[in-house]
Formats: structure tokens, sequence, C-alpha cells
């Protein structure tokens, strides 16, 4: 009897065994020299992952309780590899094109990339295999039992096989299953592993089916009559059931995210799959040849109520067959731990790209720039995916207890994975098929499941109740779990396909056809459906399968509304089409390619109708075409506009400038031709009376004298004139230097009064004031102020033309400032000329006075300068000014 | 020589220094400060020689000039103006108009003098 300590011995070595074949493969192919590795034969041999420990035991007890139903299992993959291979040929290539990495990525890059519904599919495919990963942990671990003494084992070693075996199984994919994040996802020395575990398995089972009917039964003939003689060849046969089953094992070769993640991940050629097509299946059917024999044979020697699932062991063991009960259990071990470890990386795959890594960047958002950084953290998402799978899987393993059939587990698991079909084949073969119809689809099938099978199959009243199961919820019959709509006495599982699968399908469709995709959807759709088959030349187009309708979605979106619906309407007017929608020939896509290429370049232009025409995948040099083109053109635009920006900026300034220059020209000649007058003017008199006091004889002495003074006064005219020029530039250019300090507003409106006033000349001005208003403390130029409050004064003086000249000073406060308003009685100053009294050498037109025009300029510099203002107050009785103080120097009284 | 002179000029002490240099040299001076009537004042005055000033208030000298210049009657008239402002566009604006002679203040007595001598014996 082979000892415990031996079997974990063996399996330790074998599993070493494993070790050194994936080491060596990897290695190989890391060196470049791993061209072996992608034969078909071995691509063949991984795809017997399909084939796990419930095919390898769980067949002959199907076959014990269900007779020949368990062919099923075998024939659905084979009808898909021998009669639908087409369909695996395009899955493989679109996987190919895309790089879809799992089950997941490929229902959401269809559907425009949704992450929505990758994490769906991904949920679903954890919850679906979960138990399926128990159901290996828990096949090892009846099979360990069996070398064991039988009576003398309990729960607690059995949960520790199991532990050590998931722990196991952790560490060898971690180690193979997360090697390298190459952007294909292949992993040689997993799939070498498995290859080797296949021939395994299948020598096994061969060795014990020929131990059967060659050293039991003696020979076939005797073997065939044998099971005449049996029982097994009563069993009636469920039509429904095996074509349930039939469809169930099809969808779930498509559908497994395991069989995924061999058949188009690991996929590298469409030679593999040719190979697969014919090898795969005979591969099945040497499975499946020794089961009905063994079944059989272990009826008739082993005792009755002994475990028809673990016949593959017990009747070697029975007769004494150690060697062969051992290659045995390596067989049952290999599709054990072969399907658990493709599981956990296809599983580990799905949930930390769809789940983990979108958790992680949305939580750094903005600081996953550095790559590195983020290949160490999908690595470690990976890593920690694995364990978190396997930690599932053994926890469902240990809280099931282990007790179900294990076919059972297995039809549950396919029924929750057959879910992502309708959305699968939809998505590859129509092009209406919409992210809400997949998600809605899924949803609604992957409800059903749970409710009708999943969820039942713990049991009733384990988690759903009893009275669930034979009233209905809240009573209502027609929704009991398992007769939904009042159809009762269905087989369960063939309740659940039934249900959810027409539900799933149904809502999907109808979904799809009332939702509208986007257009990322679209293109992904199309790449999808119309996944180039065979070569085609690279530069012209042939339009069988284009859509009028999606070049024209994406033309607008690049030419603008208007602009594409002309071009189309043009286009099949030519044609002598009446519609807006031209047919896609070879002619018509040249020109829209044209068309496009001025607007995104030719390379962008090229590989956006090569998606929708010829559903090309865009390869790696159209993008780096691309690439290359948008660079250019946005360096080159961007400098276009940068020195568009500069020139306008520039003409600008130069405007400016000329603008600026031109004006100033015109005012300094106004400037100088007013000075020359203003100083010509005094000159002529001067030069005048000095001739006639030169040349002159016998003058009268009045004369003389009136003359002498006439030149004395234009002098003093000259003096003053060419003083208040000084003062105005000196303002003007800032240069003038404030003497700030304080004093009294009356004090020195007194002292503006009396200066004002001084020369009497014979004019006279009377002035109203009001001395209380006046009592404000000043902190500024009083001697500025003043000089503006006498030029304001003497303007009065001079101008106002009423018969009795009065002159008002009102205090006063506007806008939170002090102002002085000096208002006369006079007639005024028109409005047209209210502005152009503060400048240089304005005179109000037929008034005669001494100054030279430039106080008002001057005063009003004197005013900015302080901070303050001197403007015109329109609407009063005559001539009126304000001078409004600066802010911060005007305080109030005390 | 002598004759009839009508000083249009709005400067007193201008007015003044013109009429006492004529009147000394025999010429009978009439003087007009307003821009204005001053086409008017001419025609009714009809003197042998104008002194015109470009800057009178309510018209400028240009304009009265061209006026003169438009009427048969006093489109031969000598006309001798007298400006402040020196630049020479003035000079040439004058003499587009049609000016006799054109002086820039400050002027010299004789010179003034010697051109209206000039203009009446023209």
């Amino acid at each position: 009897m082979t000892t415990l300590n031996a079997l974990a011995a063996i399996s330790v070595a074998y599993v070493l065994f494993l070790f050194a074949v994936a080491f060596v493969a990897e290695r190989a192919a890391r060196r470049g020299r791993g061209g072996w590795l992608s034969a078909p034969i071995i691509y063949t041999l991984s795809l017997s992952i399909y084939c796990t420990a419930w095919t390898f035991y769980g067949a002959v007890g199907s076959a014990v309780r269900g007779g020949l139903e368990y062919l099923t299992i075998y024939l659905g993959p084979s009808l898909v590899l021998i009669g639908w291979w087409w369909i695996l040929r395009k899955l493989v290539r679109i996987g190919r094109a895309q790089r879809i990495t799992s089950v997941a990525d490929l229902i959401s890059s269809r559907y425009g990339k949704s992450n929505l519904l990758g994490i769906g599919v991904t949920i679903l495919a954890v919850v679906g295999t979960t138990p399926y990963i128990a159901l290996q942990l828990q096949s090892v671990t009846l099979s360990v039992e069996v070398f064991a003494n039988p009576q003398v084992s309990d729960v607690a070693d059995d949960r520790l096989t199991a532990f050590w075996v998931a722990a196991g199984l952790a560490v060898f994919t971690v180690i193979f299953g997360t090697r390298n994040l190459d952007a294909n996802e292949r992993h040689h020395g997993v799939v070498m592993a498995i290859a080797v575990e296949a021939i395994v398995k299948l020598a096994a089972l061969l060795a014990v089916g020929g131990f059967v009917v060659w050293g039991l039964s003696g020979g076939v003939g005797a073997t065939l009559a044998r099971i005449d003689a049996s029982e097994l060849g009563l069993w009636e046969m469920n039509g429904g059931r095996w074509v349930g089953l039939t469809f169930l094992s099809a969808a779930a070769l498509l559908c497994l995210p395991r069989m995924f993640q061999v058949m188009v991940v690991e996929n590298d050629s469409d030679a593999q799959l040719r190979m697969a097509a014919w090898a795969f299946p005979l591969y099945l059917m040497l499975m499946s040849l020794f089961i009905v024999p063994i079944a059989v044979v272990g009826l008739e020697v082993l005792p009755k109520g002994a475990n028809p699932d673990l016949f593959v062991l017990t009747v070697p063991l029975a007769h004494g067959q150690q060697g062969l009960a051992l290659l045995s259990f390596l067989g049952g071990f290999s599709s054990a731990t072969s399907m658990v470890i493709v599981a956990a990386i296809a599983l580990s795959t799905m949930v930390s790209n769809h789940i983990v890594m979108p958790i992680w960047l949305r939580l750094r958002a903005g600081s996953a720039s550095v790559s590195g950084d983020v290949r160490h953290v999908v690595l470690l998402s990976r890593r920690l995916s694995i364990a978190g799978v396997l930690f599932l899987g053994y926890a469902y393993y240990a809280l099931s207890g282990g007790g179900e059939a294990l076919s059972v587990i297995g039809l549950v698991a396919f029924t929750g994975v057959a879910q992502v079909l309708p959305a699968m084949l939809g998505g590859l073969f129509w092009r209406g098929a919409t992210r809400m119809g997949a998600l809605a689809g899924l949803s609604v099938g992957f409800a059903l499941w749970l409710y009708t099978l999943y969820l039942p199959s713990f049991g009733q009243g384990t988690v759903l109740p009893m009275a669930l199961f034979s009233e209905g919820p809240f009573g209502i019959g027609w929704l009991r779990p398992q007769a939904l709509f009042g159809i009762d006495g269905l087989d369960p599982l063939m309740h659940a396909v039934f249900w959810s699968m027409t539900f799933n399908s149904v809502v999907f469709f109808l979904v799809s056809l009332i939702s509208f995709p986007s257009p990322l959807e679209r293109l992904q759709g199309a790449q999808f459906v119309n996944v180039q088959i065979g070569g085609g030349s690279a530069r012209s187009w042939s339009g069988g399968l284009a859509q009028s309708e999606d070049l024209m979605v994406m033309s607008q979106r690049i030419l603008g509304a208007p602009e594409a619906q002309a071009l189309f309407l043009r286009e099949a007017r030519k044609q002598g089409i009446s519609g807006h929608l031209p047919d896609p020939t070879p002619d018509f896509l040249e020109i829209l390619e044209r068309e496009l290429s001025g607007s995104v370049g030719a390379a962008t232009a090229h590989a956006m109708l090569g998606q929708i025409v010829a559903g090309q995948a865009v390869s790696v040099a159209d993008l780096m075409a691309v690439a290359d083109e948008t660079a250019q053109m946005m360096e080159h635009s961007a400098r276009l506009e940068e020195q568009r920006s500069e020139l306008t900026r520039t003409a600008r300034q130069l405007r400016e400038a000329n603008d600026k220059l031109t004006r100033l020209s015109a005012q300094k000649d106004a400037f100088l031709s007013q000075i020359s007058h203003e100083l010509r003017t005094p000159m002529t008199s001067i030069r005048a009376f000095s001739e006639i006091l030169r040349d002159a004889e016998g003058l009268a002495s009045v004369d003389r004298i009136k003359y002498a003074s006439i030149i004395h006064d234009e002098a003093i005219r000259l003096t003053r004139l060419l003083d208040d020029l000084l003062d105005l530039s000196v303002l003007e250019n800032g240069q003038v230097s404030l003497n700030l300090r304080e004093g009294k507003l009356t004090d020195t409106l007194d002292r503006a009064v009396a200066a004002a006033l001084a020369d009497d000349g014979g004019l006279r001005l009377d002035i109203f004031r009001d001395p209380r208003s006046e009592a404000i403390w000043l902190n500024t130029d009083i001697d500025r102020l003043s000089q503006v409050f006498i030029n304001l004064i003497s303007n009065a003086r001079k101008y106002c033309d009423a018969a009795v000249p009065r002159l008002q000073i009102r205090v006063g406060e506007a806008e939170g400032r002090t102002v002085i308003d000096f208002v006369d009685n006079g007639s005024g100053i028109a409005p047209e000329q209210q502005d152009l009294i503060f400048e240089k050498f304005a005179r109000v037109s037929d008034q005669k006075a001494g100054g030279a025009g430039l106080g008002l300029a001057i005063s009003r510099q004197i005013m900015t300068r302080l901070g303050g203002n001197l403007s015109y107050l329109p609407g009063q009785a005559g001539a009126a000014f304000r001078v409004t103080l600066p802010e911060a120097r005007a305080l109030a009284a005390q | 020589m002598s004759g009839h002179v009508l000083l249009i000029e709005d400067e007193p002490n201008i007015i003044e220094a013109i009429g006492f240099i004529l009147s000394r040299d025999g010429w009978r001076v009439d003087t007009h400060s307003n821009g204005v009537d001053a086409v008017d004042v001419v025609r009714a005055k009809a003197p042998d020689v104008v002194i015109l000033d470009v800057m009178l208030p309510g018209r400028s000298g240009y304009d009265i000039l061209r006026d003169l210049r438009n009427d048969p009657v006093t489109q031969t008239l000598p006309i001798l103006m007298l400006t402040a402002r020196g630049q020479s566009k003035d000079r040439e604006m004058a003499e587009r108009a049609g000016v006799s002679r054109f002086m820039t203040k400050p002027f010299s007595n004789a010179e003034v003098l010697d051109a209206v001598r000039a203009l009446k014996a023209s």
C-alpha cells in the first residue's frame, strides 16, 4: 500500500518536474529559441485543460448516474471545433489583432471599451469559476483520501491537503504566470507544462482503460458483452437534456475564461487552430473511450456504495495495481492542477485589468506617468489576484464541505459562463449589437442564473428559504426559482439554461435594437464583425463590406456635417443614386480618403477608412505613421499659430506707434505754431515801437512814455509766457517735486483771492464764500493748489461777462471726496468748447485777454499731479469749474 | 506817395504801431479788428492797399483773402498779409490764395512802409 508520505513525495516530485519543464520552455522562449513551443501539437494539447478533474474522475461517475450523457460534455467542443471552426478562427484573429487578454477584455473591447462590461464579465467569471476551482481541490483531496485509510480520514486533514495544494498552485502560477507583461499575454512555460500534463492524464486514463478491458474483462468482445448486460445500457435517454448539455459544453468551450486563455490568448497562428480542429476532438474521443467500460467494471467489481467518481483510482487499487493507481492519481492531479493554473491566470488578468488597475489609476490619477511604476503595480496586482482567486476557491471548498457530486458543480459553472455567449457571438457577427444590449442581456442572464441555478445549487433552504421553492417569492407561484412562469417538472439545470439563455438573448437583441451605439462602439463593432479574412492590397479599397452610413458618421465628425453631407450627396448623384448615401465603390473611397487626408493627414485617413471598410486592425506601422503625421502637423500648426499671433502683435504695435507718432507730430506742429504766434505777437509790438522810438524825431513825450510802456508790458508778457511754458513742461514730464505740507483750505483760498485781485486793471469781481464749509485741513502742495485757485479766480475776473460779475466759491463733497466749485454768473462756456478749454493755448473765441491760454492746461496738470482733478461743471448759472481734492489728503476739520 | 490803407488787425498795440508809421508817411489809415465782416468793410471802404492779419477773431485771414480774390471788384486789390505764424506752409497757403505780399511778424517798420508803397505803385 502506498503510504500518504510517499504520495506526497511523488506529488511534489511531479510538481518539481513540471517546474523544470516550464522553466526550460520559458528560458528557450526568452532566448528566441522557442520556435518549437508554437508547434500546433502543443497548442492542441494545451486545449486539454478542458478536461479537468471533473472529466477525468467525474465522467465515470456521470456514466454510472446518467448513462451515455457524459458524452455530451465531449460532444459540444468537438462539434464546435469540427463544424464551427470558422467561429473560432474569427475569435482567434480578433484576439490577435486587438491584443485581447481575456473574455472580459473581448466583450469590453467590442462594446466601445466599456469598463462596466469588463467588470461585469469579470465578476461573472469569478463567481462561475470559483466553485470549479473548489471542485479541483476537492478531487485532489478525495483522491489522496483513497490512498489513505478511508476509515480514519477526517475533514481537517482534507482541508489541510486542499490548502497545501492551493498554496502550491498559487506559487507555481505566480512564478510562471506573471513573469512578463509583454504585449501578447503568452506564457510559454505554463503552456508547455500543461501540454505535458495533457499527455500524462491521457496516458493514465488509457492505461486504466486498457487494464479494465484487457486485464479484467478479458478483451474487447467480452467487455462489450458485459456492457450490454449491465444496467447502464438500460437507462433511457432524455433528448432535451442531451441537446441542452451539448449546447452548454459547446458554449463553455467559447466562454470559459481558461479555455479562452489557451485557445485565443495563447494562440499565435491559424495553423495551430487548423490542427486543433481535428486533433482535439480526437483527444476528447480517446479520453472518453474507456469511460463506459470502467464504469461497468467498477460497478461489478467494487462493493455497492463505492463512489463512482473515483472508479478510475479504486478499480486498479482494488486489484493491487499500485503503479497503475499512482499513474491514475497523477492523471487526476494533472487535470486538476492544469485547470487551476490556467483559470487563475485568466481570472487574475481580468481582475487586475478590469477591477484593480482602474481603481488604482483613479486613486492615483495624474501621478501614474512613469511606465516602470505601472508595470510594477500591474505585476503586483496580478500576483495578488492569483492568490485571491485560489484563496476564494479554497474558501469555497472549505465552506461547502465538498459534498456535492462533482459533475453538478461543473454544469452550474458552465451555465454561468455561458451567459457571455450572446454578447460574444452577437458582437462577432452582428454590427447592430450595442453596449447597452450586451449589458442588459448579461445582467438579466446572470441574475436568472443566480436565482434559478446557482443559489439553489447550495441546496434548498441553505441560501434561499424552502418556502421560496414551493410557494415562490411573496407567494407568487410563477416566480418559483425552479418553475418560472409555471413551467414545472423540468430538469432544474435545463430549466435554468433555457430561461437564462432565452431572456439573455432576447433582452440583448431588443435593447441593442433600441439603443444607439457610440462612435467608438461603431468603430470597434466594424472591426470585430469585419475582421480581415485573407490579404488584400494595402492602398486600394474593395468596398464589399463597407457601410456607407458608417463612413458618413465618421466623415461628419472629421469634415463637419454640412461638408460631409455635400460630398456624399455629390458622389451619390455621380453614381446615379437618388439618396444621400453613395455606394462604397473604390472610386468613392479614394475620393473620400483624399478629402479626409486634407483634414487629418493621409496616414490617419487611411487607417480610419481601413477600419470601417476592411475591418482592418490598425497595425503598429500605421499608428506610427499616424503619430508622426499628427506630431508634424501639430508642430507645424503650432509654429504657424505662433508666427501669426506674433505678426498680429507686431502689426498692432506698429500701428499704435505710428498713430501715436502721427498724433504727436500733429500736436507738436500745432504747439509750435501756437508758440510762434504767442511769441511773435509781443515781439512785433516791441520791435515796432522800439524802431519808432529810435527813428521818429520830435515825438511828443506823452507818446514816448506810452510806447515805452507798451514795450515794457509786452516784455513782461513774454516773460510770463516763457514761465508758463517751462512750468507746463515740467508738470507734463512729471519732473515736478511737490512740497507737501499741512494747511487750512480757508487760508489757502484767502491768499488766492488776494493774489488774483491784487493788480487792479479796472476789473472788479465780487466773491462769495462760506467760511464754515472751508474749515478743512489739507495735506498737499499748498502753493500749487493756490496757483490753481488763482488761475480760476483770475479767469472769472477776466472772462465773466455779467454786468456785475460775481464768483461763488462752494466747498462740498462728491463721491466721497471734497470738491471746491468756482461758479460765476457770466454766460458760461459753450458745450462744444468745455473740453477744449483745458488744451494748451485754447482761448474761447472772441475773447481778448492777456494770457497765453496756458492757465487751465497748467491748472489741470497740477491737480492731476496732486492726485486730484480739475473739470468743467456743466449746467450751472455761468462758467463753473470743479476742483476735486486728492482723496487721502482731505481731512475733515475737528 | 500817399493813399488809403485799410488795416485789418486785432492786436491793439500793432494797430497803434502800424497806424503811427503809415500816418507819419502821409497815408490815410482805416482800421478794423474783426474777421467776420472784414470783406464787407473792404468793399465799403475801397482802400488802395489792405493790410490783413491771419489770426483774426471770427474768421481766418486766408478765408477773407479768398473771398476778396473771388470778387471781380477786389480781384486785383493789393493785399499785404501779416502773420505771427512763421512756418513755410503759411506762406504757401497765402500765395495759393492770391496774396500780393506776405510778411512775417515781427517786421521792421521800414519794410512795411516800403511794401505798402510798392503795392500802391503797382
